[in-house]
């Protein structure tokens, strides 16, 4: 047995025990705990894998910004009545047979890539260095697009999270 | 280079050297982690009483060293109560993940020229990764005890950690950008030589940056003056208030391991990494085992005088509040750090050799000198005062008891 895939089989396992376990807990905030750990398990298979820059990205982006937020979300919001999630027959049918499809399509495709899969840790991904060098040379314009996005996004959080002050006309009436 | 860890044992079959390579290097870091909190636990409360007029432990041991083991065998033997309102899963785990958290930021931390447990291509950027999310066993610790004050202690620090992981990120990018290069080991290569070359003194940006991220990084610790997540004035003690026994000391473990990381970045991107800074060579190429025991030394002394400052910081100044926190990141660090990227990316583009190496000269002796001044004034000044007048700036001033 190859200690890659050994490590794999474990990491996997994990991610996919604890991506399980948010599907199927009641407790919503464990369900977020349970999200961070799956976010987490992919990062290690990405460092499994030799891509050290994706892996970190994935730690600081999801685990240190994302998962901040939606625990943080979680916790204040899970009122008494939101805090157990309560599962009806008709929503058992619906979310099922869409996880079923799902399932058969990821299966489908993952069995497609055949051969092709990287070798574990034998050919190092690219780095940080090519990655800039890309995005500052051939894909210049798709990466100013989408800074130019996000900039709007986050002047757009800005003004909708803004402390709102009544203007004068709207105190008098 | 170094002698890799995963080489020591090459005379295995394939799979288990490398197994036998990890377990020693994850061994030798928690050794590391473990005696170096209790020896931080011990000066913490030496300098603390120290700058409150007091001696301190001296009672266990020479100068009080063995008070911490005391201490950690009677927390073994306390009671481990949890409230019976908490989730009891997430209570019990919440200081493991603190603690896992810092201490994988070590992994690819280089305690020498090529000592580490693995080289990796992006450290710098690993460790910010990993230390961000040490905030997770806090915020779970405050939720999962089921109490006001752990809940407030716990979302304080997320709002907290959350907004200065910006400026701590974009003060990390200054040195990297004068470096090229993400990794710590060459980063800490290209600071060979005089203490002059260090990337702290390499152009103005830096050295703010410097100033910047201990700062920022100190914050980001929880550490006072931004401990807002345990303030016990307010909140009981924050987040831990719940927790006793072992699992309480897990998380002080937690945080003076995440203080020696941050020490151990910034003394890597600013302060010359490994080198003394008075030899003009790479002492392990050199002296071979010898110059590796003096990397180590080295090393360590610098993260431990950084650790040592912010301790000084702790007990020289008071608690800010939450409002105060979020405007010094929110409305200066970040600013200052988004010019300092771009400052330093000017010097770099259009700056000619001449003016670098004469600022270099000029911030490292001036440094140098300052710090050699500021020493000998401490210790020439007269170390008591006359009977009825106070020290310092007050020197000569009348006080409440000098007679008329």
């Amino acid at each position: 047995m190859n200690l890659d895939v050994i490590l794999f089989a474990v990491i996997a396992g994990a991610t996919a025990l604890s991506a399980l376990s948010v599907a199927l807990t009641r407790d919503i905030v464990r369900s977020a705990v349970w999200l961070l750990f799956t976010l987490i398990g992919v990062s290690t298979l990405y460092f499994l894998l030799g891509a050290e820059f994706v892996g970190a990205t994935q730690l600081i982006v999801y685990v240190g910004g994302t998962m901040v937020l939606v625990v943080f979300g979680v916790m204040l919001t899970a009122q008494q009545q939101f805090l157990k999630i309560k599962t009806a027959g008709p929503e058992w049918l619906v979310g099922g047979i869409l996880a079923i499809a799902l399932f058969a399509v990821l299966v489908h495709v993952s069995l497609g890539f055949g051969e092709n899969h990287p070798k574990p840790a034998t050919n190092t991904l690219p780095s940080a260095g090519p990655l800039g060098t890309a995005f500052l040379g051939n894909y210049l314009l798709p990466f100013e697009i989408v800074s130019v996005h996000l900039l709007v996004v986050l002047i757009g959080a800005a003004y909708l999270a803004r402390a709102k002050r009544r203007s004068k006309e709207e105190g008098r009436s | 280079m170094a002698l890799p860890v995963k080489d020591l044992f090459s005379f295995l079959p394939t799979p288990f050297d490398m197994i036998a390579g990890a377990v020693v290097a994850a061994g030798l870091l928690v050794t590391f982690v473990a005696t170096s909190a209790l020896f931080f636990i011990w000066l913490e409360r030496k300098v603390s009483a120290r700058m409150q007029d007091r001696l301190g432990p001296t009672r266990v041991g020479p100068y009080g060293l063995l008070q911490t083991l005391a201490d950690g065998l009677k927390l073994l033997t306390k009671e481990d109560v949890s409230p019976d309102v908490a989730d009891k899963l997430l209570f019990n785990m919440a200081p493991y993940v603190a603690f896992c958290a810092s201490f994988v930021a070590f992994i690819s931390l280089p305690f020498g020229n090529g000592i580490v447990a693995y080289p990796l291509n992006v450290a710098a950027f690993f460790v910010l990764a990993v230390l961000s999310s040490e905030i997770f066993g806090v915020i779970l610790a405050g939720y999962s005890s089921g109490s006001k004050w752990s809940l407030f202690g716990g979302i304080r620090e997320a709002a907290q950690v959350v907004s200065y992981e910006v400026p701590r990120s974009l003060c990390v990018l200054v040195p990297v950008i004068v470096a090229g290069t993400l990794n710590l080991n060459t980063i800490g290569h290209q600071q060979q030589g005089f203490f002059w070359q260090w990337n702290v003194f390499h152009d103005p940006f830096t050295l703010v940056a410097f100033v910047i991220f201990f700062i920022v990084a100190t914050a980001s610790c929880k550490r006072a003056p931004f401990d807002l997540a345990e303030a016990e004035s307010e909140l009981v003690a924050g987040f831990h208030t719940e927790y006793s026994g072992l699992r309480w000391s897990v998380f002080f473990m937690a945080e003076y391991a995440s203080m020696f990381a941050v020490s151990g970045a910034a003394t890597l991107l600013f302060l010359g990494g490994w080198h003394t800074g008075l030899l003009p060579f790479e002492p392990s190429e050199k002296f071979g085992w010898a110059g590796h025991l003096l990397n180590l030394a080295v090393f360590i002394f610098k993260g431990f005088f950084l650790v040592f400052v912010m301790m000084w910081m702790r007990w020289s100044l008071p608690r800010l509040r939450i409002d105060q926190v979020m405007m010094t990141c929110l409305k200066y660090f970040l600013p200052i750090s988004c010019g300092l990227l771009l400052g330093v990316c000017v010097w770099e583009l259009y700056v000619p050799n001449l003016v670098e190496n004469s600022w270099k000269i000029v911030a490292g002796v001036g440094t140098l000198l300052a710090s050699i001044l500021l020493v000998v004034k401490l210790f020439t000044g007269p170390l008591t005062t006359p009977n009825r007048e106070l020290p310092g700036v007050w020197a000569g001033r009348p006080t409440a008891i000098t007679p008329p």
